[in-house]
């Protein structure tokens, strides 16, 4: 591990040190909800997917869905954390229109899962390790409304009784970038696992973040909890600004409240939702609805047997295997759809001229148009077809970019549009000596020049390319010009 | 047969009369249909008549019956206590907070009961979310008791919370009905009535779509005029749900081949602490005297001890409101049932919905349940009371290591004036105390119409067995029931 400045924040007293603990939110991957057969699938109409359980009518009774277990238990042991074979299901009481029963069944006192830990690697390749407190299963409340209308608020049961993993981490990170790092991490590994599709942007996978701040070597702070912030960006921008108001209160002799807060995007400021004196007594108590949780061991180890390659193992590979470097291995085992995506088109092709492609080019490309890789026009076997061309010396570096605007617009397979717009690299030695001829004629002085200064052999080369529509070998077009001008 | 005649089957005398044709399934349903309309302006017993359905399945069971598709319970005139949800019948649990709901599912039990044949003649009242034990707290008013003491005019409770059950099955207004038994709601109205009552095993009969009161207590179970019609109600009651998570999944015995067993060699046990201080004469009295009986009948007969009873009635009046707290939040003004806008804010409507929908009862022990279960008092009241609850049960256990069944009374009074104990709630609690424990404990327990006392009102006694061993309480029950010859019937007044 190089050595790395610690995150800082200077303040009027001196430096502080960020102190940082999430709670992420998964939204577990399952067609039925955790205690009712509704479904679970995006884009329903409001109040569409919505059992009489989950609606908390008179008499209805929660009845455990085997698949969330399954998922809680493979995400659990992706985390290499302790999977309790008997844990036990609570209600947390609260009153909100969106949380029909009055209460939520949650996992307060006996979680399914128990301790475990995350290694996490920076973008600089070096790496920490967080350690994981608990993972529970809890049902997701529904959603209330408040803008459709002035006066009344509008509930949408859809999402309530759906099934969450929540995974509380110890607070063990130091800084904003290591915290995203951290949801990174997780969301690689859940969609690894199949447990949670990790998409942010629908709250499917969301974190609360504590905050604290110290003097560097003292105890631990008081901490606020930030809720629901669901971006990597977010998370860092509610980080910074949370610890510099903190460091603020305490540099002016106030002290922190304990306090659950809510971060504005717009306004990239966190403020205050409730504080600890009006903070819910939830009366959590096991629910009698629910017998205690008790899992077969050889169930859990047939999950077990049934684990994918988890990401930092599929990194190392990729480093291995293939000789890529930890940045491209960083990048494609981040993203289990991505390095299949790699291997695809690996197959038989030189392994750092693809992983350039696809992590730089192909995933550029997505980026700009908001997409992810699930969505690629282009499948491995095209851009598999483009590297070989490079390989064969068909086309350059450069007009293979060209090709690839062309296969994204859709013209078609890159081999086909070589063809059909003739961009195949002149390699014809014949032809590129006649326009190297041409060119020395015309302009002796410049070829006089590259006697005593080599590099203006370089107006010769682009005006060659210039020429030739840059279909001119580069290899071969140097050596020529070598030849008759050396 | 004359109508009294036929509302004056046994459930037994009326399925055998149907299945040998003397009585069609409609000929039963009207006879109970004319006596409600006489009797309930008086009784209060059912807060819904439902007689076109009634007649409406009457008349498919008697088509049933004609194909030769008869099932167990075909044709036969039930009532169902308001706390299930019956599918397009208002359902309310006692209570304006539910209001005028109709819920669009059936619970489990009575859909099985419809699977069987049976014809549901109404809902039947009760105390509101089955707290109370006098059917006092009922919003539709409390049931009045069909038994009077001698030369009185007082009127009675029918003990609750299944006092609309215990009563219409007394009055012959149904030949069974459903009820729930959280803390006694089964068994001590059936002692108020003369009637026979069972809560069985925590499990037995599914949960769902039975209005909760206390989740881990909750059990429904049948009131019928004998121990026979027990059996055979509860027999279709019964029966594993994959809808309820605490449902048993084991077979439903026919509970009818344990009556007329021999119970030679049982051994009964009798609880010392149950003896309480200031026990009236007549439960004492009746106490023994079905000692001897059984101890005539061959049982050989041991005084035992359950040495955490004492605690028993503290513990349940903590557990119980605790779920309920927790249960009746539901209730919110948000989706169905009683909603008041007040000023228009959230709070408000939680507020004064809750405040007009529950009454004073519920609201009292969903106070009790918040407080118990709130920061700072939770290890002294409600976990301290969950230890107390295994405490009781490992007593039971340990005695029944010595014994087949316990014998206590089912309460300690006969039935009681109405507004007598309304305004001492804790005098009320009192009316469980023989009961609660059984409930703390998941175990079965039956309580049967053995005498009565100086004024003429029935006493009941009380049978508690093992998990899951209702057969030896059908039995038991059945040999109390044939010494004790109870014949009595309140004389109509109505």
């Amino acid at each position: 591990m190089s050595e790395r400045a610690p995150y800082r924040i200077d303040g009027r007293t001196g430096e502080w040190e960020v102190v940082l603990g999430l709670e992420i939110h998964a939204q577990v991957a399952s067609d039925a909800k955790l205690f009712s057969g509704a479904p679970t699938g995006f884009g329903a109409q409001p109040n569409e997917h919505v059992s009489l359980v989950d609606a908390a009518f008179p008499g209805m009774l929660p009845v455990i869905n085997r698949r969330c277990v399954e998922q809680a238990i493979r995400t659990g042991l992706g985390l290499r954390a302790q999977i309790n074979l008997v844990s036990r299901f609570d209600r947390k009481n609260y009153f909100y229109p969106d949380l029909p029963a009055g209460y939520q069944i949650s996992q307060f006192k006996d979680p399914i899962v128990g301790e475990g830990v995350l290694e996490v690697e920076r973008d600089d390749g070096s790496t920490f390790k967080v350690g994981i407190e608990r993972l529970h299963l809890e049902q997701d409340a529904g959603k209330s409304i408040h803008d459709m209308d002035p006066n009344w608020t509008y509930v949408d049961l859809n999402r309530a009784g759906v099934a969450l993993m929540e995974i509380v981490s110890r607070p063990d990170m130091r800084s904003p970038e290591d915290a995203a790092a951290y949801v990174k991490t997780m969301r690689a590994l859940v969609r690894r696992l199949g447990t949670c599709d990790g998409d942010m942007e629908k709250g499917n996978l969301r974190a609360d973040v504590n905050v604290s701040v110290r003097k560097p070597g003292d105890p631990l702070g008081t901490r606020c909890e930030i809720k629901n912030v669901n971006s990597m960006r977010f998370i860092q921008q509610a980080i910074v600004y949370e610890a510099r108001r903190q460091v603020e209160i305490l540099e002016d002799g106030g002290k922190i409240d304990q306090e659950t807060r809510l971060f504005d995007a717009h306004k990239g400021e966190t403020r205050s939702m409730r504080s600890k004196e009006e903070a819910h007594d939830y009366r959590y108590f096991p629910d009698p609805d629910l017998l205690p949780l008790e899992l077969d061991p050889a169930w859990v180890k047939a999950i077990e047997a049934t684990l994918p390659e988890l990401p930092d193992a599929l990194r190392a590979r990729l480093q291995t295997q293939y000789g890529l470097s930890s940045y491209d291995a960083r990048v494609l085992s981040a993203d289990h759809v991505l390095a299949d995506y790699f291997e695809t088109a690996v197959k038989g092709r030189d392994a750092k001229l693809t992983a350039n492609w696809v992590c730089n080019d192909l995933i550029g490309r997505l980026g700009k148009e908001d997409k992810g890789i699930e969505d690629s026009p282009l499948p491995p076997e095209a851009i598999a077809e483009l590297v070989a061309l490079i390989e064969e010396g068909v086309v350059s570096s450069k007009i293979a970019r060209d090709v690839f605007e062309r296969m994204w617009a859709g013209e078609g397979a890159p081999r086909a549009i070589v063809e059909a717009h003739g961009l195949t690299q002149m390699s014809d030695t014949g032809a590129l000596e006649a326009a190297i001829d041409k060119l020395i004629a015309a302009n002796p002085d410049k070829a006089e020049a590259v006697k005593t200064k080599p590099q203006a052999l370089g107006w010769f080369v682009g005006q060659v390319m210039k020429e030739t529509g840059g279909k001119a070998n580069p290899a071969t077009l140097n050596e020529l010009l070598r030849k008759k001008l050396g | 047969m004359s109508a009294s005649d036929l509302t004056g089957l046994t459930l037994k005398g009326a399925l055998d009369a149907l299945a040998e044709k003397r009585v069609s399934a409609v000929e039963l349903a009207q006879a109970h249909i004319d006596a409600i309309a006489v009797a309930n302006p008086h009784l209060n017993a059912y807060v819904l008549e439902t007689p076109d359905k009634a007649l409406e399945m009457a008349r498919a069971s008697d088509d049933r019956r004609a194909r030769g598709e008869a099932g167990p319970l075909d044709g036969a005139s039930l009532g169902i206590k308001d706390l299930f949800a019956t599918k397009g019948v208002r359902s309310t649990a006692g209570s304006k907070i539910i209001g005028e709901f109709i819920p669009p599912y059936e619970s489990t039990v009575t859909a099985n009961l419809w699977r069987d044949g049976a014809v549901m003649l109404g809902k039947l009242n009760m105390d509101e979310f089955a707290m109370g034990s006098s059917n006092e707290t009922s919003a539709f008013g409390p049931v009045v008791n069909p038994w009077k003491t001698r030369g009185s005019n007082q009127p009675l409770t029918p003990g609750g919370s299944s006092g609309g059950s215990a009563a219409a099955v007394a009055a012959d207004l149904c030949l069974g009905a459903t009820a729930s038994d959280t803390g006694g709601s089964i068994r001590q109205p059936a002692a108020f009535t003369g009637t026979v009552g069972i809560k069985p095993t925590y499990g037995r009969c599914s949960r769902y779509g039975i209005v909760a009161f206390a989740s881990s207590l909750d059990q429904a179970g049948p009131i019928a005029k004998t121990v026979e019609d027990a059996a055979i109600l509860l027999r279709s009651m019964a029966g594993h749900d994959a809808k309820d998570s605490t449902s048993l999944d084991v077979e439903t015995p026919d509970f009818t081949s344990f009556l007329g067993k021999s119970p030679k060699g049982l051994r009964i046990g009798v609880p010392k602490e149950y003896r309480i201080d200031g026990m009236p004469d007549e439960v004492a009295k009746l106490w023994d005297q079905g000692v001897e009986w059984l101890k005539a009948a061959g049982c050989e007969i041991k005084t035992v001890s359950l040495p955490h009873t004492k605690y028993a009635l503290p513990a349940y009046y903590i557990i119980a409101p605790a779920e309920a707290s927790s249960n009746l939040a539901r209730y919110d003004g948000m989706r169905f049932g009683l909603r008041e806008l007040g000023n228009g804010t959230l709070t408000d409507v939680y507020e004064q919905s809750r405040a007009k929908g529950f009454g004073e009862e519920v609201k009292r022990r969903i106070l009790i349940g918040t407080y118990v279960l709130s920061a700072g008092y939770y290890d002294a009241y409600y976990l301290k009371a969950q230890k107390v609850r295994q405490r009781i049960a490992d007593d039971f256990d340990a005695v029944f290591q010595e014994v087949d069944a316990l014998l206590t009374p089912t309460a300690p009074s006969a039935a009681f004036a109405l507004g007598d104990r309304v305004s001492d709630p804790v005098a009320m609690y009192l009316n469980d105390v023989f009961t609660v424990t059984v409930n703390l404990a998941g175990l079965p327990g039956i309580s049967i119409p053995a005498g009565v006392d100086a004024g003429g009102l029935p006493l009941g006694l009380q049978l508690i067995g093992r998990a899951l061993d209702e057969g030896t309480l059908f039995t038991l029950g059945g040999v109390v029931e044939q010494a004790a010859a109870f014949r009595a019937k309140p004389e109509r007044w109505w």
